[in-house]
């Protein structure tokens, strides 16, 4: 992460608006306290002392109000899918999702199941796929991290390129 | 009291309606005509020297080469130290068995439970709704005839067949 560009002596830095915003937005990661299944006791180790996830500022919100991400972190069943669609909805934007464990991504062990959603990305778009059953914590770690990088790539302020054949007004 | 003992009392009390004893086997089980299985358990709950406090399980079975369901109740006695096993024969289109919440309260939910994966109706249950699925959910996922919808509630229950992936 080199967000902030050092050209200037002592205590004057020079960045990017968009990467001062990223680097804030991707040091204060807060994930939702919302665990499924086995899966959510790999997730409370990640957020325990020895991975210790707090460190680079994912702090667990017991509200979807407060988070910008969502861990999926067990079997997702047809019943909780609604319930997960709706704390999904309930989050501000810009908002990202860990589908963490084999179940979370595509049903794994119990996909034949008739009361298990095979992947939560039939419901809520995903952006990081953690595979294990469950995945350790450094596993978890490093989708966490995957999610820094991503969000260090947007732009907010830069204005997008015009689509071909799009009216400016000028 | 020995499973055996047990039936013979059983025998000796409701001989038209207790049949099929079993006793060879893990679980001494023995049948009970559908009509009469409130009397026959309450007889077994407050019977001195029976005294089945306690429905430890209840479940249901379906035997579609038969025709049937069995619902099965597993009673234990903390007091005499003795288990048996009951079942009752349902038909499998429309299985209907009295309540045994008067006789145990623990009854309830495992009532509803049996309700929502098997179908069968439970009359006089206080609350019997689906307790494990969703409520608007088709169908009782149990019974081997079950086939899964290609959908439920918008979300598509449709997966990648696992060989082609492999072969991929």
């Amino acid at each position: 992460m080199k967000p902030l560009l050092n050209s200037l002596p002592e205590t004057v830095f020079t960045t990017k608006v968009d990467d001062l915003l990223n680097w804030g937005r991707a040091s204060s990661q807060w994930y939702m306290l919302f665990g499924l299944a086995c899966c959510a006791i790999e997730l409370m180790q990640t957020g325990g002392p020895r991975a210790d996830v707090d460190r680079f500022g994912c702090v667990p919100r017991a509200t979807p109000r407060q988070s910008d991400l969502m861990i999926v972190a067990g079997t997702l069943t047809y019943k909780m899918a609604k319930r997960t669609k709706l704390l999904y909805e309930q989050m501000p934007d810009p908002k990202y999702v860990i589908s963490m464990g084999s179940c979370a991504n595509c049903g794994g062990l119990f996909q034949l199941a008739y009361s298990v959603c095979k992947g939560v990305d039939k419901i809520i778009p995903v952006d990081v796929y953690v595979p294990g059953c469950p995945p350790r914590p450094e596993a978890l770690t490093e989708g966490l991290m995957r999610i820094q990088e991503k969000m260090m790539r947007e732009r907010w302020l830069v204005k997008q390129p015009a689509a071909v054949g799009e009216s400016t007004g000028a | 009291m020995e499973a055996k003992e047990i039936y013979a009392r059983l025998k000796k009390q409701f001989p038209e309606k207790v049949s099929g004893f079993q006793g060879e086997v893990f679980d001494p089980n023995l049948h009970v005509d559908p009509q009469a299985i409130v009397e026959v358990c309450r007889y077994l709950r407050d019977n001195p020297d029976l005294r089945f406090e306690t429905l430890s399980d209840l479940t249901g079975l379906d035997l579609p080469k038969e025709n049937k369901i069995q619902v099965v109740y597993h009673l234990f006695s903390y007091s005499h130290r003795h288990p048996i096993v009951i079942k009752v024969d349902l038909p499998r289109e429309d299985p209907h068995v009295s309540t045994m919440e008067g006789v145990w309260k623990a009854a309830n939910w495992m009532e509803r439970e049996v309700f929502d994966l098997f179908g069968v109706v439970f009359e006089g249950h206080s609350d019997l709704r689906r307790i494990l699925l969703p409520e608007d959910w088709v169908g009782h996922p149990l019974r081997k005839d079950y086939v899964e919808e290609e959908e439920y509630d918008g979300i598509s229950t449709q997966r990648a067949p696992l060989v082609e992936k492999l072969l991929r």
